[in-house]
């Protein structure tokens, strides 16, 4: 398992290594001459150019640069943001809780109704229970988040006024924040009726950002559990005379979350790109917002440097996803 | 014993329920979140709404909803004969903010205000560079060209400071009331740089405004308390906070969910629903900007304004702002300064449609084709560039101009069209400053400008001499006058073809008295109030 483990790892510098230039690349591959961009609409005088362009060090080969910066990377310097003047991974920290917490609720919904909806769909295969679960995952799939969301603020925020249009928490509740998760901060200060308020603003955002992942994982497990309710043990243990739901439940089912698994990992990065529009039309203070804030700002450290962040992260939780798949299927660490 | 637990549940409920009625909060959703809180360090308007006009005072202040300059920190000022003194004198008394992080134990005086303007341009001052933050490049000190124009800032005594000139420069009053001016505390300063944490300058802003800083979540809400010791008297409102709501369709979603109770910039298609909405008011005013398009004026034909006028009475300009601006509509600009800017000049009128006499014109100067330029950015003043490009490429085919848009992405935009060579008609615009009309003219159109702001390469005697004149006389009513004048030079040169003002919005809850639209494109809360 060791080995297994070590040699995942090992896979993971080339990838490292293609990111850091991607990443370099692409700040520099977006229209717009940064120093430019940041004088603004008075323009900049030539010899302040110059010297602006010194002091970014966007004067040296462009070689230099990117060695520059994996070199600072390496010691765990991400930079200092050109607009804020704080340092990148400083403000990356107090940013990521929030988006971690609206990424844990949002999958938890996306698999608390993804997957008994997907075994319901295949126990029921061609119902009209499968027909239209299976119709609605595919528009759910093929949602527009920007307008999903927009038109789930309107309607039960703005017409019904049950959900509050945007925010992490009622701003009546002012705390300096413990850990970062607003719904363990509530809780760790004692205040009921905050969590209650963060509860709340947790609904609408999380449907949105959960709605692709519901859709893939209602998907993916119909697909999974068909498969293996043809095999041919199942057929033994309905043989054997043991009950629909044992059946399902422990014979079929096990098997046939090996692949969800596999899916609700990937799902990582289909939540964090969604967290980049769900947090932008929430409010939501997390990195996703940060990343296109900071694109429009043409904050290229801090792109640059939150690109890379993610990367890591999404690089971290398929390693883990990997690790967990050859602790359900033990076929896999042989291979 | 019931009646009694009921008895004191109701009485713990009121007194609950009384202390959330006395304070009053007054809540803004603002649009994004500030770089940091040191108005010297930074240049978007979200970034000032949130320190400089709510935390700290100038030396002058513009008037409320105007640009007219009037008293701030410094309750009156001498300008010397020759232009080039000023002396101002201090209003005697004023706290700067005590909060849990610095307890001032003295009055602003002359050495704050010359620390607030020594530690922007002078390399020897520690505050000026990586000590206090990495990369400061001081974007609006150098851009108002303050290194030109300032000599030296001087203390007299404590409550009087002395700015030298190298120059005659009459904007310089309105520069000193831009947010970039604002006066900083430097016995604060002193203190966080002998604590080793002059980075919390940024943070953890202490000025003699109107409110004071309580908390910042990064990208969430920021928290101030009223002043209590402000120099102009303690806050209607209790507390002010920002709600930071990027995206303009949920802002407006939460005033009409009476969750914020002012927000600006709605989307233009979103004016309807808040017009149709009671408890709301839409406030709007043209906005201190104009969108307009140069001709290269050294390129013939180019260089002769009858083929200058005739190209603009080509255009049908009602049609074009109606189609760029829709809903959210545009004063069409008659002169290159909007009309909030005192100086303008009511009696100017830019070219009317008139195809047939610009086509005989047109054809008599032998003009078929013209270069078009266009950019992919959004700007206050004009939303679609490339739209505009094609609708007045259609209207010049008209009069038989064919016209070929030329694209290029916003900042290799403005560096292709400010070169002198650049042939043919260049969409740009300007949004003002500091209200000074010294702003707009001499930036966009002063012969000094060529090759930087001035994309029209239009160098006129006339003009020059008056707005020169202008800049060095310190009279007001004598620069209107001159103003007034180039304006109409203007419009008989016609360097440029004039689109719009665009107008800015507030959506306000009709229970807030007190907000004024600001032609600055600032938002301010003094003197706001909000009925319960």
């Amino acid at each position: 398992m060791l080995k297994y483990i070590l040699h995942r790892i090992a896979l993971l510098i080339p990838t490292l290594v293609g990111i850091t230039i991607c990443a370099f690349a692409f700040v520099r591959l977006l229209p717009g001459d940064p120093i430019l961009a940041m004088a603004g609409e008075h323009g900049v005088a030539p010899a302040r150019y110059e010297e602006l362009k010194e002091q970014f060090g966007y004067n040296l080969p462009i070689w230099q640069q990117y060695t520059r910066y994996v070199g600072e990377v390496v010691t765990g310097d991400f930079g200092v943001s050109i607009s804020s003047k704080r340092p990148v991974l400083e403000e990356f920290k107090t940013l990521f809780p929030a988006t971690l917490e609206l990424s844990f609720f949002a999958m938890i919904f996306a698999m608390v109704l993804g997957i008994p909806a997907g075994i319901f769909a295949a126990i029921k295969r061609g119902s009209w229970f499968d027909q239209s679960l299976m119709g609605t995952a595919l528009v759910g799939y093929s949602m527009p988040i920007f307008w999903w969301g927009l038109l789930l603020i309107i309607f039960f925020s703005g017409y019904l006024g049950w959900t509050p249009v945007n925010g992490r928490i009622d701003l009546q509740y002012f705390f300096k924040p413990i850990t970062g998760f607003m719904t363990i901060d509530t809780l760790l200060y004692g205040k009921f009726d905050a969590f209650r308020s963060v509860l709340r603003h947790l609904v609408l955002p999380t449907i949105v950002l959960g709605t692709i992942p519901l859709a893939v994982i209602a998907r993916q497990t119909r697909s999974a559990m068909l498969e293996v309710l043809g095999e041919d043990y199942v057929r033994t243990a309905r043989a054997k005379g043991l009950s629909s739901a044992r059946v399902i439940g422990v014979h079929a089912l096990r098997n046939a979350l090996i692949p969800v698994v596999t899916t609700i990992g990937l799902q990582v990065s289909t939540l964090l790109a969604g967290a980049i529009l769900t947090e932008t039309i929430f409010s939501w203070p997390g990195i996703g917002r940060w990343m296109v804030e900071s694109i429009s700002k043409r904050d290229y450290v801090v792109v640059q440097s939150g690109l890379l962040l993610i990367a890591l992260i999404v690089m971290a939780v398929n390693l883990i996803v990997d690790v967990l798949y050859a602790v359900i299927n033990p076929r896999i660490r042989a291979a | 014993m019931k009646k009694k637990l009921a008895f004191a549940a109701a009485l713990l409920a009121a007194s609950v329920l009384g202390g959330v009625a006395n304070a009053k909060t007054l809540v803004y959703c603002s649009e994004a979140s500030p770089a940091n809180f040191d108005p010297g360090t930074t240049t978007g308007g979200n970034d000032f709404d949130a320190s400089s006009r709510t935390v700290y005072s100038r030396l002058v202040e513009f008037k409320h909803g105007g640009t007219e300059v009037e008293p701030g920190l410094a309750d009156k000022w001498e300008i010397s004969d020759d232009g080039l003194v000023y002396t101002f004198h201090l209003h005697p008394g004023v706290k700067f903010q005590t909060t849990d992080y610095f307890k001032p134990t003295r009055d602003l005086n002359a050495d704050d205000v010359v620390f607030s303007f020594d530690r922007q341009f002078n390399k020897q001052n520690p505050w000026n560079g990586d000590k206090y933050l990495p990369n400061l490049t001081w974007d609006y000190y150098t851009g108002m060209d303050m290194p030109k124009y300032v000599a030296k800032w001087e203390k007299v005594d404590d409550l009087t400071v002395k700015l030298t000139l190298t120059e005659p420069n009459a904007p310089m009053l309105a520069n000193l009331g831009m947010d970039f001016a604002s006066i900083v505390s430097k016995e604060y300063a002193d203190q966080l740089a002998k604590d080793g944490k002059m980075a919390d300058f940024s943070t953890k802003p202490i000025g003699t405004g109107p409110f004071q800083f309580v908390d910042y979540q990064l990208d969430s809400v920021i928290r101030y308390a009223a002043n209590p010791d402000y120099f102009k008297g303690k806050e209607k409102i209790d507390d002010l906070v920002f709600a930071i709501t990027p995206d303009a369709t949920a802002r407006i979603q939460k005033v009409l969910a009476g969750e914020c109770d002012i927000a600006p910039y709605p989307n233009p298609a979103d004016i309807g629903t808040i017009k149709a909405n009671k408890d709301v008011t839409l406030m709007d005013q043209a906005g201190l900007n104009i969108g307009y398009m140069s001709y290269n004026t050294t390129i013939p034909p180019l260089d002769k304004p009858e083929v200058r006028h005739a190209l603009n009475q080509a255009i049908d300009r009602e049609a074009l702002i109606k189609s760029l601006f829709q809903d959210a509509g545009a004063t069409p600009a008659e002169n290159l300064i909007p009309p909030t800017m005192w100086s303008w000049n009511k009696d100017v009128k830019t070219d009317a449609y008139d195809p047939d006499a610009a086509k005989k014109v047109l054809s008599a100067a032998g003009l078929t084709e013209i270069q078009l330029w266009a950019s992919d950015r959004v700007r206050p003043y004009n939303p679609n560039f490339q739209r505009a490009a094609e609708l007045i490429q259609a209207d010049w085919a008209k009069v038989g101009v064919k016209a070929e848009i030329v694209n290029y992405e916003w900042t290799k935009y403005r560096s292709e069209g400010k070169k002198k060579d650049r042939p043919g008609a260049f969409q740009i615009g300007w949004t003002g400053d500091n209200g000074d009309p010294d702003n707009f003219f001499a930036t966009l159109f002063a012969c000094s400008a060529i090759g930087v702001s001035n994309y029209s390469s239009w160098c006129d005697k006339d003009f020059e001499d008056l707005i020169q004149k202008a800049k060095k006389t310190s009279d007001q009513a004598e620069r209107a006058k001159l103003y007034g004048e180039a304006q109409v030079v203007f419009q008989k040169q016609a360097p440029a073809f004039l689109l719009a003002h665009s107008q800015v919005y507030a959506v306000v809850r009709k229970n807030v008295s007190g907000f004024m639209m600001d032609p600055l494109g600032i938002h301010r809360f003094d003197g706001v109030d909000k009925a319960e």
